[in-house]
């Protein structure tokens, strides 16, 4: 079937099988192999976009159902000009990545995140994230990279 | 005041940038044009007599371009295993052969039957869909006693048993050691488990497969922490490709945890397919996959048994492991249990006489490797939990009994083959106790029962032996390769610096931390310098990155070539300020003769070597490029001291994590920031292993955790945010810089005082548990406490 969808606010269209994955639409399809695959049981997260401004787990949704959708990825979330997004930077600046496969996922969610609660406590960060598998990190500096991306002071604890 | 660049700043990542934005490449990321797609038809029963693959069907179907068995492999080399090991009776193990595609039997569920080669990843699956196996289902072998016993079904029919080997380390010490036990004052015996993991980097395996028939070229592009290694087993031991035909690129990987060391089956298959069909065939893993086909870790059932004289002196430990190897040896499988545990078996303390035996043992189940840590964990988590358990039997604080007992002069040569160049075990056990306010424990565990809880504190020290190895000794042990790794440092004619590196980077930072150290040798800009990595055709050679060796001997290689590269500058410096090369000195970029004010600086220095207009031809070779190999003259060995406080809840047995700390020391650090974040990870996963991971198998051989939903990932709730500490510094005593690698440690060290502190914490409620196995979920902690409370009852 054919599709049209808005992605990073540039119109694309496609044709697909009613089985083809949101997320293979995208990294195959469009070629944005930044959107990752980590899991297939909806798990893990690596997948992560968002659907007319919703959080939504790319590996989950037909390509079909976003049909006529508006779909952000991690590839639109710097400026233009290659300008990172201020959580992208606070990620940079506190080590919240390391070998970068889950990044983009967590990166999509704590936008979601400081959208609907712009100064989480570090409790809800890490419900908030309870979607989204790091195996590098422990954790320690992506929550820390949240909270300073939300311009929060740091936890004694997080110092380190 | 902190550095801003060089050695020992927390210079930020530069791989970030493209992580950050969606443009990291990783193998997944790669299609070439005309590219097939490969699924595996894997076994869904443990093991079995395989009579017959019907594939007539399957590969009458759309889009199938043809599907591979074990038959067509026949004339293929077994996937290699890198470590022999001689066993107790100088026998060697026992060693069977390990097919790309099962042949005759099926050893494990996973292990693939078929491959399915078709023009979509779709078509591929479906068709696998189709294909009928013709199989007579044998007894499982799963339980590794079991499997050692008289009569047991055999896993593989050409061996004489599933004992791969029974080996005794060190044989020579066994007699005084059971003599040490008969004299000692008292003994604390501790049967334990140390559960089967599953590494879980969040990228799952990939193999794209190329071949060029004009020039006979063959590439392939793999989710590899080392491409060398991979080049040097599959052309030479499976396929039969000479090194100069077989190119193996690793680019961004998304982490490897020791699971992506090995040269596996689909490795092979892509790079053979490729060949056969003359087209480019991709295999892409799913996590379901993942789950029964990357090596699994640990896997260890021991019997500890620490002997102590009247004043609380260790005088012996003796040990009996069961390893579980799976159904075949992998890439280091071997040498797991045996040279990465029993040489650790003596931990940070000055224990005279050590014995350690370790029965290697094959079942039908995945193939288990090396895991974040590989052995040392295992050593330091069976020695730990026993002194902790000492300590309470004798009523001694366990904290004390360990300093009474710790190494403290050094060079140290344990009873069990290694030398401990340097350390300092007060010194990190002093910072724990900073870092972890132990002055504030009895206030806090007085808060947590005034609401209903239970808190305990664990503490732990542990040792590691890293930057593995030096080849002349791990070649005596068994290793089949040399350890020893390359660099080349290739200045460019205005003075920027390619460095190709044999280490490779998929999460670890090279491409910051290397560049900060080259920048404090010459005195140039980090981002002058470029680190080159995992591709076989850009880079010298290289045994690739694991047992936190990246840096003490890849590292060590890239400080050697610089310095032949600043030697080599030095003269023709010497030649362009018309001085002698003895008087110059290079500093911040820029050569001068001493005692003078006459100085050239490094671009025009470099600028002569390749524009050779006013150049000592005749003296000096043209260029500035240099390559060193690097080989260790001994282990490192990082050590350290960690902390865990816990909250229980006596009415579930659930355990949350107030508190974890870590001291460690790792010698000299290069980028503090990135040194911490690999101590979260590694601490992170050491939780993750001793609270809710656990990889498990029913009696048939089913794999009943293959997925997120049943094999229990640390998240970031389960998880506190650590305090960890890197100051105290003893530096390695044998290389250039001092380092001795990190990457390990928070997996080794974390465990045993996760279960010191639950045991702590139990204890205090007034329950005798004096042992649970890990995970420690809230049902096991639940079921011990009652089992406590009615033996009281």
């Amino acid at each position: 079937m054919k599709l049209t969808m808005k992605v990073n606010g540039r119109e694309v269209t496609g044709e697909v099988e009613g089985r083809t994955l949101l997320v293979d639409f995208l990294r195959s399809d469009l070629r944005l192999t930044g959107t990752h695959v980590g899991c297939d049981t909806s798990q893990c997260g690596a997948c992560t976009v968002h659907v007319n401004g919703e959080l939504v787990k790319s590996c989950t949704m037909f390509a079909a159902e976003a049909d006529g959708a508006e779909v952000a990825t991690i590839e639109g979330a710097a400026a233009e000009d290659g300008t990172l997004s201020a959580i992208q930077q606070a990620f940079q600046d506190h080590h919240g990545l390391q070998c970068g496969y889950c990044t983009p996922g967590m990166v999509m969610t704590a936008a979601s995140l400081l959208k609907e609660n712009p100064k989480p406590t570090e409790h809800e960060v890490r419900q908030y994230l309870e979607g989204n598998i790091c195996r590098c990190t422990g954790y320690h500096n992506i929550v820390k990279a949240i909270m300073a991306a939300s311009g929060q002071e740091m936890p004694a604890m997080a110092a380190e | 005041m902190p550095k801003d660049s060089g050695i020992g700043a927390s210079s930020k990542r530069r791989e970030d940038i493209r992580f950050l934005t969606g443009t990291g490449k990783y193998t997944d990321d790669i299609n070439i044009h005309g590219q097939l797609y490969v699924h595996f038809l894997r076994a869904d029963v443990a093991h079995a007599k395989l009579n017959g693959v019907d594939t007539a069907e399957a590969a009458a179907m759309p889009g199938v371009v043809r599907i591979f068995t074990g038959a067509d492999f026949e004339a293929v080399g077994s996937i290699p295993c890198g470590w022999q090991i001689t066993d107790r009776h100088g026998q060697p193990m026992q060693e069977p052969r390990h097919p790309v595609l099962a042949h005759g039997k099926i050893r494990h569920v996973g292990e693939p039957v078929a491959a399915v080669v078709a023009e979509t990843r779709a078509q591929a699956r479906d068709a696998a869909e189709a294909i009928v196996l013709d199989y007579d289902e044998l007894p499982a072998v799963v339980d590794m006693k079991a499997a050692v016993a008289e009569g047991a079904t055999k896993v593989h029919d050409e061996l004489t048993s599933n004992l791969c080997y029974d080996w005794g380390f060190v044989e020579e010490n066994k007699a005084a050691t059971d003599a040490a036990f008969a004299a000692a004052a008292h003994v604390t015996t501790l049967e334990l488990v140390n559960n089967r993991l599953v590494a879980n980097p969040m990228e799952p395996r990939v193999a794209v497969g190329e071949y060029d028939r004009a020039d006979d070229m063959h590439t392939l592009h793999t989710t590899s922490q080392n491409p060398h290694v991979i080049r040097l087993l599959m052309g030479a031991f499976v396929l039969g490709i000479p090194e100069h035909k077989l190119r193996v690129v690793a680019p961004d990987v998304g982490g490897g945890f020791g699971t992506k060391i090995f040269h596996y089956q689909e490795e092979a298959f892509c790079t053979f397919a490729a060949k056969a069909l003359n087209r480019p065939v991709k295999w892409t893993s799913t996590r379901s996959e993942a789950f029964m086909s990357d090596a699994h870790g640990r896997d260890h059932v021991s019997k500890i048994q620490l002997a102590l004289d009247a004043d609380n002196n260790f005088t012996a430990i003796r040990t009996e492991t069961y390893a579980n190897m799976g159904a075949y040896l992998s890439t280091f499988a071997p040498s797991v249990p045996t040279w990465l545990h029993g040489t650790l078996m003596a931990g940070n303390y000055k224990t005279p006489l050590v014995y350690v035996n370790v029965k290697a043992v094959f079942t039908n189940t995945v193939p288990v490797d090396a895991y974040r840590g590989a052995g040392r964990p295992e050593a330091t988590y069976q020695l730990e939990r026993v002194i902790d358990m000492a300590a309470r039997e004798l009523g001694v604080d366990p904290v004390a009994l360990r300093r009474q007992n710790y190494i403290t002069q050094f060079p140290y040569a344990t009873p069990v083959a290694v030398e401990y160049d340097t350390g300092d075990y007060n010194a990190t056990m002093d910072k724990l106790t900073e870092i972890a306010d132990f002055a504030g424990f009895e206030a806090r565990r007085k808060e947590s029962e005034a609401r209903g809880k239970l808190r305990g504190l664990g503490v732990n020290s542990y040792i590691e032996a890293c930057g593995i190895a030096p080849s002349n000794l791990v070649g005596q042990l068994g290793a089949r390769a040399g350890l020893y790794d390359a660099a080349t440092v290739r200045v460019n004619a205005t003075g920027s610096i390619s460095v190709m590196v044999g280490a490779h980077s998929h999460g670890q930072g090279h491409e910051t931390s290397f560049p900060q150290v080259i920048s404090e040798m010459i005195g140039i800009p980090e981002d002058q310098i470029d680190i080159v990595h995992g591709d076989t055709s850009k880079i010298p050679f290289g045994m690739g990155t694991y047992g936190s060796r990246s840096l003490a001997v890849c590292g060590s290689a890239m400080v050697r070539a610089a310095e032949k590269v600043i030697n080599k500058a030095k003269r023709i410096a010497a030649h362009l300020l018309e001085a002698s090369e003895g008087d110059i000195e290079l500093k911040d970029g820029t050569f001068s003769v001493a005692g003078t004010d006459k100085s050239v600086a490094w671009g025009d220095v470099t600028l002569a070597a390749y524009v050779p207009h006013n150049y000592p031809l005749t003296d000096i070779e043209p260029g500035l490029e240099e390559t060193a190999f690097y080989d260790p003259a001994n282990f490192t060995y990082p050590a350290g001291a960690y902390a865990c406080e816990v909250e229980l809840d006596p009415e579930t047995g659930h355990v949350k994590i107030e508190r974890f700390s870590a001291a460690d020391d790792f010698g000299n650090v290069i980028n503090p920031m990135i040194v911490s974040g690999q101590v979260h990870g590694g601490i992170a996963q050491g939780i993750g292993q001793a609270l809710l991971e656990n990889c498990a198998y029913d009696a048939d051989g089913q794999l009943i955790s293959a997925s997120y939903m049943d094999y229990a990932m640390p998240r970031a709730d389960d998880l506190p945010f650590y305090s960890v500490d890197h100051s105290c510094q003893t530096p390695c005593t044998h290389n250039p810089l001092g380092v001795k690698g990190c990457g390990e440690a928070g997996a080794i060290g974390s465990p045993p005082s996760v279960v010191n502190a639950v045991i702590d914490a139990i204890q205090s409620g007034g329950m005798n548990v004096a042992h649970i196995d890990m995970p420690l979920t809230p049902h096991r902690v639940w079921a011990a406490m009652h089992a406590a409370r009615t033996d009281a009852a």
